[in-house]
């Protein structure tokens, strides 16, 4: 178990350096807006952006920048400056990260909250009603796209805008935790639904299918032939096995959030990583992308790892 | 069918009649077992074929028993070259094929086919019957008119007693007992010199079972093929085979002929494993003493020393710890691994269908 | 009394594609301490019909009807709750396949423990002591620590064995095993009967074995039941199966399986055709369409379980003549008898001009007339 960790985390590293040395060649490679021009203001004169680009170090052939770039972020874990406001990038990252993190920890909560019960009571009462029209509405939560469903839900549902039941706070009033946790969660209850209503549909159906298969399992007629209660077949016997594998593909989209919920932070102009990628982009900001890149790359292994470690505990077949 | 098309079944057949279409010496197949943080290396091998040397006979059926996990199935898998072999030569006509490859390798699986255990999975659900036979044809390029193949191939349903006019129907549309014939239809299709079946009948039904096993005796009575049987059931494979060799953890520890062997087993473990049979006869069933045999198969990652089968054997001694027993010829013709084989008094004991030996 | 006694029971599930009639009106009994077999192929109504006594069967499409009383109580109209203080308690069951019959995340020992605790009110440390009990005499070595052990850590002789011990726990009067030794080799299913034998004789249990392997219940039943298309078509002692046995079906099952006594290049004679819909029975008999001595009288009249004269307990569903029976059997015994059992199975129904030429040949097997169910 041990050594299967250190080699995994060693595969980590590796993969990080492929996935810099990735973002790196494309932003050199595909054409973007030349950054030192971005950076020199309405007038630039010749000069000042050759001053730029030395101060940038632009001057430099690529690989040059890149094995600059890796020695700092190896020797003393420094990720850059970032090329319009000359902040650090790791700070900058470190300022974003809480949004990002209560964003996706929140709506992840939401959906497990909604989406196991719905799947549960799908099974249990399958081919009713019930069933039925929970699983239309998880057809329609899959199908709609996540900036429709936030632009509607503030349209409906917001203090400023709501046309419905003006009743949650609505776009741009994210508040840190640290400040005031009651602001915090109000202004984060929409974008939580939102981001909750997709993943709670896909779950609902996920564990619906899985605890169905699981119902026809030979060891739950052993469960029944032994004289258990129907409760408890179905949830000793028939959600311990079926939970399982849930358990993968939420930490897999846990990793994926924390690297940035980009459409929801945007629609709900949150600032969280995902929004930092995304305005760093447009700018041709490479330091704040690449440590955005790198930082969604690590929650994603970091979540795969968890997750193979976290399986081994609960299924005991699975040894490494 | 006439009688002279079936082999004569005397007693006297002994191993060597004839002359061999494949010669197998040695065979050894080790899974490795690794480990390591980055570079692995090897802790470990299980065992699943150790050593094993036989010849099958051109026109014979050669069986291959042995509880699950004694190689019999990796076996099939190396003499078709589906998996290769760690060490050993497996000859085919004389030619060394343990070592083919590309184009050569292609050429002889022309006459090499296998029949699968499980009908309902080894057939591609999504492909017409017609496509499933006629698949060797395309992949060696035979019969390339569309006429042509379709007309072969409903020959070869005929064969297997398939009705012609279901070609274009899918798997799912048949029995069990007709998707074994498929399987059949599709390992003759390239008129192949040997076809290895692997327990082709445990999937199926009682009833279908006789059938497909009257088929396989048939076909090769009239096609002259050479078969290698696999199967857990001793009836069905003394009732298909001419010879038998019993494996016990990678490792062949006895062959005979069909009847020698069930006539007079000489290693304890054949013996046991025919005393464990279920015999369909209630008179039969309360007369024998049911040699059961303790505990399980050890794992073949560490298996016992010298005689394998020492640690389950009611009459293994001190040699049979030390010292590996060489397969040798036993009373009676039986070629067997053992240092204490069974004699007839032992055998009739646990034996209840001990029959004594003809002349 | 009968410890069992089932009477016309009958169950049939409503599907997409009609009525499956699994279980078409079953009668039999089990008394204390003794054993019956039923032998069946697949989609017989064998395994239905057993778990239809566990009260495993009831769903919202299935229809159940008949009797079954065990112990004097009647289960089919017990509530819910009733049957499940009977499950497991008074009649366990032991299955195919053991590997997937054990939850794979529970320790073997928790598995025991919580069937003891399910109908004992005894604490966690008397039912684990049970169940190292339990693991011990079924013969688990160093039991204490193997009920420690998760089931894929055990091979298949054990975990069956550990399925063994978790139905015997709680002492019950009737252990219903379905297919206990299909999935396994044959000198682990020689352990795993003898294990059965010994704790039967010990703990005064009946047991119902359920299976295809003839061998298996010629070495354990007292009874054997043969089951075709929801039916029991021959019932009677297991001598008396095997010496003298009366229905087609039955003879079909014991010349289709090679013995290791008789001669090795006997033929073997197969049953033709394959087992038929349960949804869209044929008309009449239903072994008609696979029968090689069928009369057109054969595919109209339904045939009952009737007793069979001169045979103390012996009991068949065919429309032969018992005379006729008699001599066929005798035939077929001494493979004198003309029978042409075709393995062809794609065979279309006979014109019935067949039907009637086979009338005038009566009481000598006619070819085989196979007809070709819906699947």
């Amino acid at each position: 178990m041990v050594t299967y960790i250190i080699r995994r985390l060693l595969w980590a590293i590796l993969l990080l350096f492929v996935v810099s040395f990735i973002t790196f060649v494309m932003f050199i490679l595909l054409p973007s807006a030349d950054p030192a021009v971005l950076r020199a203001g309405r007038q630039p004169t010749p000069e000042l952006i050759a001053a730029i680009r030395e101060n940038l170090g632009l001057d430099k052939p690529w690989y040059v920048q890149y094995l600059i770039y890796m020695r700092d972020l190896v020797l003393h874990f420094d990720f850059g400056y970032s090329y319009q406001n000359n902040v650090a990038v790791k700070e900058t990252i470190f300022d974003r990260l809480p949004a990002t993190v209560s964003l996706a920890v929140g709506g992840a909560v939401v959906w497990l909250l909604i989406g196991i019960p719905i799947g549960i009571i799908s099974a249990i009462k399958r081919g009713t009603i019930l069933d039925r029209a929970a699983m239309g509405f998880a057809l329609l939560a899959i199908s709609a796209p996540v900036y429709w469903v936030g632009l509607v839900s503030i349209y409906l549902f917001s203090k400023d805008l709501g046309k419905l039941a003006p009743i949650f706070q609505g776009s741009g009033q994210y508040t840190p935790f640290t400040e005031d946790p009651i602001a915090w969660a109000s202004a984060l209850i929409l974008p939580w639904l939102v981001l909750a209503t997709a993943f709670a549909a896909i779950y609902a159906r996920f564990l619906r299918a899985n605890l169905l298969d699981v119902m026809g399992e030979d060891y739950i007629r052993t469960a029944r032939a032994k004289g258990l209660g129907e409760r408890r077949v179905v949830f000793k016997h028939g959600l311990r096995s079926a939970i399982t594998p849930i358990v993968t593909i939420f930490g897999l989209d846990l990793g994926i959030l924390i690297g940035g919920a980009i459409l929801t932070e945007t629609v709900f102009n949150i600032p969280g990583i995902g929004r930092l990628a995304f305005d760093a982009i447009q700018k041709s900001d490479l330091p704040i992308v690449q440590g955005t890149v790198l930082i969604a790359a690590f929650a994603v292994i970091m979540a795969n790892l968890i997750v193979d470690i976290l399986y081994a505990f609960l299924d005991p077949r699975v040894r490494y | 069918m006439s009688d002279t098309a079936t082999t004569p079944e005397t007693g006297a057949r002994q191993p060597g009649r004839g002359e061999p279409l494949m010669e197998v010496r040695d065979l050894v197949k080790h899974f490795p077992l690794t480990s390591g943080i980055i570079f692995q290396r090897k802790v470990g091998a299980v065992q699943a074929v150790d050593g094993v040397s036989f010849d099958v006979m051109r026109g014979e059926t050669l069986g291959l028993v042995g509880e699950s996990g004694c190689g019999k199935s990796t076996t099939a898998r190396l003499l078709l070259r589906l998996m290769d072999a760690t060490s050993g030569s497996i000859r085919f006509e004389g030619q060394e094929i343990s070592d083919l490859s590309g184009e050569r390798l292609k050429t002889l699986r022309q006459d090499m086919q296998m029949i699968f255990q499980d009908p309902y999975s080894s057939l591609n659900p999504r492909k017409t019957v017609g496509t499933i036979i006629g698949e060797p044809f395309a992949i060696q390029g035979m019969h390339t008119g569309e006429g042509e193949r379709k007309k072969t191939v409903q020959e070869l349903m005929d064969t297997v007693g398939l009705n012609p006019e279901h070609y274009n129907r899918y798997p799912h549309e048949f029995s069990g007992g007709q998707r074994q014939r498929i399987g059949v239809a599709r390992a003759l299709a390239l008129k192949p010199k040997l076809i290895i079946a692997d327990e082709p009948v445990s999937a199926l039904d009682v009833s279908i079972q006789a059938q497909v096993l009257n088929l396989l005796r048939q076909l090769q009575r009239d096609l002259g093929i050479t078969l290698v049987f696999i199967a857990h059931d001793l009836s069905v494979v003394r009732h298909m085979c001419d010879r038998v060799a019993v494996m016990y953890l990678g490792r062949i520890v006895e062959m005979a002929s069909s009847e020698e062997l069930y006539a007079h087993p000489r290693m304890p473990y054949t013996g046991a494993l025919m005393s464990a049979v279920p015999v369909a006869d209630p008179r039969l069933a309360a007369e024998k003493k049911r040699q059961v045999l303790a505990g399980d198969v050890p794992s073949p990652t560490n298996p016992p020393k010298a005689c394998r089968f020492h640690t389950r054997c009611w009459k293994a001694q001190e040699i049979c710890r030390t010292e590996d027993p060489p397969l040798e010829v036993k009373e009676g013709g039986n070629v067997a691994a053992c240092h204490f084989p069974l004699t007839d008094a032992e055998v009739a004991e646990r034996v209840p269908t001990f029959r004594a030996r003809k002349g | 009394m009968a410890l069992l006694e089932i009477d016309n029971l009958s169950v049939h599930f409503e599907t997409d594609d009609g009525i499956v009639k699994a279980v078409d009106g079953i009668s039999y009994t089990v008394d204390r301490g003794q054993t019956l077999g039923i032998v069946g192929e697949s989609g017989s109504g064998k395994s239905v019909s057993s778990l239809t006594v566990m009260g495993l069967s009831r769903s919202r499409n299935a229809r159940i009807s008949g009797s079954i009383k065990f112990d004097g109580k009647e289960l089919l109209t017990s509530s819910d709750d009733e049957l499940r203080k009977i499950r497991g308690n008074d009649i366990a069951m032991i299955f195919q396949d053991p590997l997937s019959s054990l939850h794979p995340f529970y320790k073997v020992g928790a598995q025991i423990v919580e069937a003891v605790r399910t109908h004992r009110n005894v604490s966690k440390q008397q039912a684990y002591d049970r169940a190292i009990e339990m693991l011990g005499l079924v013969g688990i070595p160093e039991p204490r620590k193997r009920a420690e052990s998760y089931p894929h850590e055990f091979s298949g002789g054990m975990r069956q064995r550990a399925m063994i011990a978790m139905a015997l726990a709680n002492d019950p009067k009737l252990l219903i095993a379905d297919e206990p030794t299909t999935a396994l080799d044959v000198t682990v299913q020689a352990q795993i009967l003898e294990l059965i034998e010994r704790l039967q004789s010990e703990f005064d249990t009946a047991v119902v074995v359920i299976t295809h392997d003839l061998g298996v219940v010629a070495e354990m039943a007292d009874e054997i039941a043969v089951m075709y298309a929801g039916r029991i078509v021959e019932h009677a002692k297991t001598d008396t199966i095997f010496a003298g046995p009366e229905h087609p079906y039955t003879w079909g099952l014991l010349s289709s399986i090679p013995k290791l006594d008789s001669p090795r290049d006997e033929e073997l004679v197969p049953i033709a055709g394959r087992p038929p819909s349960l949804i869209n029975l044929p008309g009449g008999c239903s072994f008609h369409p696979r029968c090689p001595y069928v009369k057109p009288a054969h595919m109209k009249t339904d045939p009952t379980l009737e007793p069979v004269a001169g045979s103390d307990g012996h009991k068949v569903a065919c429309l032969l003549a018992h005379e006729t029976r008699q001599k066929l059997w005798r035939e077929l015994r001494e493979g004198t008898a003309p029978v042409e059992a075709r393995a062809d199975v794609m065979q279309d129904a006979p014109p019935p001009e067949a039907i009637e030429a086979l009338e005038e040949t009566e009481g000598r097997p006619a070819p085989t007339t196979v007809e070709e169910q819906p699947s």
